[in-house]
């Protein structure tokens, strides 16, 4: 590896990226030569655009929403660091990580929270926090094979808000998102092993 | 299937034919004839030829007999899910073996190493590289490589010397072999056979990369089979003695010869193959013979030249199959995946139940059994070693770790089969003085591998993974999330580059697309290369084709231009009928569904009656139509199955949802994002669209000319052949979208309403749509593809899906309704005809 960390060093500003999302350097390496890849005209940023190319992502159900995520507040622009920090949520969590992690930092960006987060605001569309019946009921339209009616969607949207709602107020809210997902391992599930 | 197997091997079969031609005489049935040669007495009105039609005869009954046999273990579900096939073949052949040995006294039958070296074998490899996961197969190729080379020599080597220590001991008694001997088999014995391994590993389903990589390894470590195999076989004719350094390396640089040579030979009839192709468009006939012959010769080219035939051949099929695909009509193209099944899979039936038939032969048996026990525990074991050696190093540099689990899998799945026992009957008895115990001892190790470990493995697969502590049904909301994760884990997957090995595949591809392209594909081929237009024109082309078809099966295209009344149904939702045809069809879709997973529901149901029946029937609504998360579905290769339709179902599906939603978010928000200037185009084409269909006054029939919609269709039906349909093909980047233009403005010829779909507009406001019904609502109208619409007035299970639009204002995606009646098992019969 120590050939390849030469190339490391024309990474804009590879150390603070590094601390920030725990990267390997060789994986920083490759998700820059994968970053390049996309930005095919090289424009420095990546568009929506670059990233609807990726064939896989069109025949993902949620592939646009996850686009999206990768372009916060509206933004038109992704540039490398960003990029890298959306990635850097489903770094798998190892074990030093939690060992000998100051108190004081930051949550790190891979913790369990912050996968959920990622998840969370895939659904809450309109960012108040809260996961609406009409927004759960959009998730389950993307994610159902047709032959299912509006109806039984509704009535599946209506249940999950239902069983996940504990305050009642027919909405589900982040809290109550990790609270029925606490049996679930997120740690596990929402990891890659190729980013580490 | 089965259907297609049984009669399927005979194309393969007549080539056996010539083969199998010192078959010697068959049992029982052919002793009959005796007497029609006897009378010789003028014109015979009826003669009895039992000779003139013998061979060729006896080698389609037992293609017979294998076919027939292979329907009868797929009549019982239980036994083919325990017990591997190839299991079930070798017990069969035993069987019958037995009965020919009862029957004639002699052994009659046996598997030559011709016949399966020149006609078995081909088309067994040729299919593992046709449909190769070529992606998958690249990104692992160093693995892969590795574990070919270096542990089958390792294998090899290790096996061969310690039987030769042991021989040294004395625990074998007396036998007359030398080092070399032992050498020479264990090079025969050490190679994880192809067809043994996908025969088990199809039923064992396990993770993609383990499986390439196993799979893999058994393709590729042929060329140093050959080589191993040959390099002592000439010592020991040469005799041990005056083997010399040189003769070493002059082994070591045929390996590569042989290998490189084979892939070469490989690499270039596939070029040639490709360029062929190129040029079938006016003999669309005979265009899948081709792919055969070409490949065929690829693999006797080789064999010729005395380079590694399997590579060649598998080679060849990897490096065609991109561009042969693509230049291929759509018919060939399934002519070919077809027939290509057909021969592998009736090729290794007869592989697995000629292995049984083989063994029943006193004449081969010798026994030993300290030689036969070591054998086995060391190939086991030293494949073990192996593997978690080579992995251990491996794992230092390998993005994705193969951990203990793969290697168990692995080590475990070294199946040996066909090829070691053509190879150990190769050998010649008079240089290798005990070839009958080399024989007998590979025919034991062969029932043992495929037998008890092809019993075995699916058992210790699950087993190791049964990591599942608590068995507690999982709540909606963990389900549906659940699978939301995985979603997005496979699209980050994507995002993020998977595997590594990009630079070098984006370089790949820059030449590929630069030139390789240029040369070996059709014109129109090359232009829709685009991957995501590619899916969207393949899509397009079966939507064609279907409306074709049913304008076929109407008896005239009619349908399309006229606005009768069979095509205003589709539409015309105010009328009281489609609601009473929805609520009986949907009881009826309950019925039938439920009738499906009834085994399911009654345990549920067993297990927890006290839970409300509607939260069940939520549960198994999302359990049966959520989508599958790509890793679930996608399929590697199997030999016996075409990729099932269902993923490829889903996959459009979804393609067309994206695709429209992000039309509709070009047309809404009207970004200015893309740069270049067909998506400028694009952008205008959309807005006067947008134009043109806001302009429709509300719920009025828009006046189109039927004329314009004609040409429209016209256009359709040419598509079949993208060469003759330039239009199509005009621009890049527009044709497909043009399509979906032309669909939206079609419908509003004919559908006074069109259908709202919010999962096709951005996600803003389906509460406002929902208020209003789709005909007055004034926004854009994106409706079902052609197919959808061609369908619709047959069934009423489409009201059933299309109802919902007129009670909620919004649809769920219909496009797929032309698959309705054959491909949803559970859509009523056509017979609720209206």
């Amino acid at each position: 590896m120590g050939s390849r960390s030469s190339h490391a060093a024309r990474i804009p500003d590879v150390d603070s990226i590094r601390r920030e999302t725990g990267f390997s350097q060789a994986s920083l390496l490759r998700l820059y030569h994968r970053f390049r890849a996309l930005d095919w005209n090289e424009k420095g940023y990546l568009s929506r655009v670059d990233l609807q190319q990726i064939g896989a992502l069109a025949v993902n159900p949620l592939g646009d929403r996850i686009i999206d995520s990768f372009f916060p507040d509206g933004s038109l622009h992704l540039d490398f660091p960003g990029f890298v920090r959306v990635l850097a949520r489903f770094r798998p969590v190892d074990d030093e990580d939690n060992g000998n992690r100051d108190p004081k930092e930051p949550e790190p960006l891979n913790s369990r929270m912050n996968k959920l987060r990622f998840a969370f605001q895939l659904y809450d569309l309109d960012r108040d926090g809260k996961i609406s019946r009409q927004e759960m009921l959009q998730v389950l339209r993307l994610m159902v094979g047709v032959q299912v009616t509006e109806e039984q969607l509704e009535s599946i949207a209506d249940r999950t808000v239902q069983e996940a709602d504990e305050d009642g107020d027919g909405a589900v809210s982040f809290l109550e998102f990790a609270k029925s997902l606490e049996k679930m391992n997120i740690e596990q599930k929402m990891s890659i092993r190729i980013l580490k | 299937m089965p259907g297609r197997g049984a009669p399927g091997p005979g194309w393969g079969l007549l080539l056996v034919l010539l083969a199998l031609g010192e078959l010697p005489r068959a049992q029982g049935v052919e002793e009959k004839p005796g007497g029609a040669h006897g009378e010789s007495q003028g014109f015979q009105v009826v003669t009895f030829k039992w000779h003139h039609v013998q061979d060729p005869y006896i080698i389609a009954l037992w293609i017979l007999v294998a076919s027939l046999a292979k329907i009868g273990f797929h009549l019982s579900h239980k036994v083919t899910s325990v017990v591997p096939e190839s299991a079930l073949l070798i017990v069969l052949g035993l069987l019958l073996g037995g009965i020919v040995l009862a029957a004639d006294h002699i052994a009659s039958f046996s598997l030559t190493p011709t016949v399966f070296f020149f006609y078995l074998l081909p088309p067994i490899v040729l299919d593992a590289g046709y449909f190769m996961p070529n992606r998958l197969f690249f990104g692992n190729l160093g693995t892969i490589l590795l574990y070919a080379v270096i542990g089958t020599v390792w294998n090899a080597a290790t096996t061969g010397l310690s039987l030769y220590g042991v021989f040294r001991s004395g625990l074998m008694g007396d036998l007359n072999v030398g080092l070399l001997d032992f050498l020479l088999f264990g090079s025969l014995i050490a190679a994880v056979d192809p067809v043994a391994v996908l025969a088990v590993f199809e039923e064992v389903h396990v993770n993609e990369v383990l499986f390439i990589i196993v799979f893999g390894e058994s393709l590729l470590n042929d060329a140093v089979t050959v080589v191993l195999y040959n390099v002592f076989e000439s010592f020991v004719t040469l005799g041990g003695d005056k083997v010399t350094g040189v003769d070493c390396a002059k082994g070591i640089v045929s390996f590569f010869v042989v290998s490189l040579g084979g892939t070469l030979v490989g690499v270039v009839f596939a070029f040639l193959l490709s360029l062929v192709t190129r040029f079938t468009k006016h003999v669309r006939i005979i265009e899948p013979g081709f792919v055969f012959v070409l490949s065929y010769l690829s693999y006797l080219t080789s064999e010729m030249l005395s380079l590694s035939a399997i590579l060649a051949i598998t080679f060849c099929g990897i490096c065609c199959q991109k561009y042969v695909k693509a230049n291929i009509s759509e018919q060939s193209a399934t002519t070919v995946r077809y027939t290509m099944k057909m021969l592998a899979s009736g090729a290794e039936t007869i592989i697995f139940m000629f292995l049984g038939i083989s063994a029943v032969d006193p004449l081969i048996w010798k026994w030993n059994t300290a030689f036969v026990l070591l054998t086995l525990v060391f190939i086991s074991v030293y494949r073990a070693i192996g593997v978690v050696l080579q992995t251990w190093i491996l794992n230092r540099y390998r993005m994705v770790q193969l951990e203990i689990i793969d290697q168990v899998v692995m080590s475990y799945g070294g199946l040996r089969g066909a090829v070691a026992y053509a190879l150990v009957v190769l050998l010649d008895e008079n240089k290798v003085k005990e070839k009958n115990l080399f024989v007998s001892t590979t025919i034991i190790v062969i029932f043992f591998t495929v037998i008890f470990q092809g019993l075995t493995i699916k058992p210790l697969v699950q087993w190791l993974k049964v990591k599942r502590s608590e068995q507690r049904d999982p709540k909606l909301n963990e389900k549906l999330h659940g699978r939301a994760f995985d979603h997005i884990l496979s699209a980050i997957e994507d995002i993020s580059g998977q595997i590594g090995h990009n630079y070098l595949r984006d370089k790949w591809s820059n030449f590929d697309r630069k030139f390789l392209s240029k040369i070996l594909m059709r014109r129109s081929a090359q232009k829709s290369r685009d991957r995501i237009l590619n899916v969207f024109h393949e899509l397009n082309l079966k939507d064609a084709i279907s409306y074709v078809a049913e304008g076929e099966r109407r008896g005239s295209l009619a349908f399309i231009r006229s606005p009768s009344t069979d095509n205003m149904v589709n539409v015309d939702f105010s009328t009281p009928r489609p609601s009473t045809v929805e609520a009986s069809v949907s009881y009826l879709l309950r019925e039938n569904a439920s009738a499906v997973r009834l085994d399911m529901q009654s345990l549920e149901q067993r297990r927890q009656s006290i839970r409300d029946t509607e939260d069940m029937v939520t549960h198994h609504t999302l359990q049966q139509y959520l989508y599958k998360p790509r890793q679930e579905y996608k399929h590697l290769y199997s030999r016996h199955e075409l990729t099932a339709d269902e993923d490829e179902k889903q996959d459009k599906e979804i393609f067309h949802r994206t695709m429209r939603k992000r039309l509709e978010s070009f047309k809404s928000a009207k970004l200015g994002v893309n740069p270049h200037k067909k998506a400028a185009k694009l952008l205008k084409r959309e807005r006067v669209q947008k134009r043109r269909n806001s302009s429709i006054p509300n719920g009025k029939l828009p006046m189109v000319s039927p004329l314009h919609d004609f040409t429209i269709t016209e256009k359709d039906l040419e598509l079949p052949d993208p060469e003759e349909a330039p239009s199509y093909d005009a621009e890049e980047m527009s044709g497909g979208i043009e399509f979906l233009a032309n669909i939206t403005q079609d419908t509003a010829t004919d559908s006074p309403s069109g259908i709202d779909n919010p999962v096709f507009s951005p996600d803003e406001d389906p509460g406002i749509l929902s208020a209003v019904p789709p005909w007055l609502s004034p926004g854009e109208t994106v409706v079902p593809s052609q197919r959808a619409r061609v369908q619709i007035p047959h069934s009423p299970s489409n009201f059933h899906r299309l109802a919902p639009f007129r009670l909620s204002g919004k649809s769920v995606d219909s496009f797929l309704l032309a698959d309705g009646p054959e491909e949803q098992p559970h859509a009523p019969p056509e017979s609720t005809h209206m």
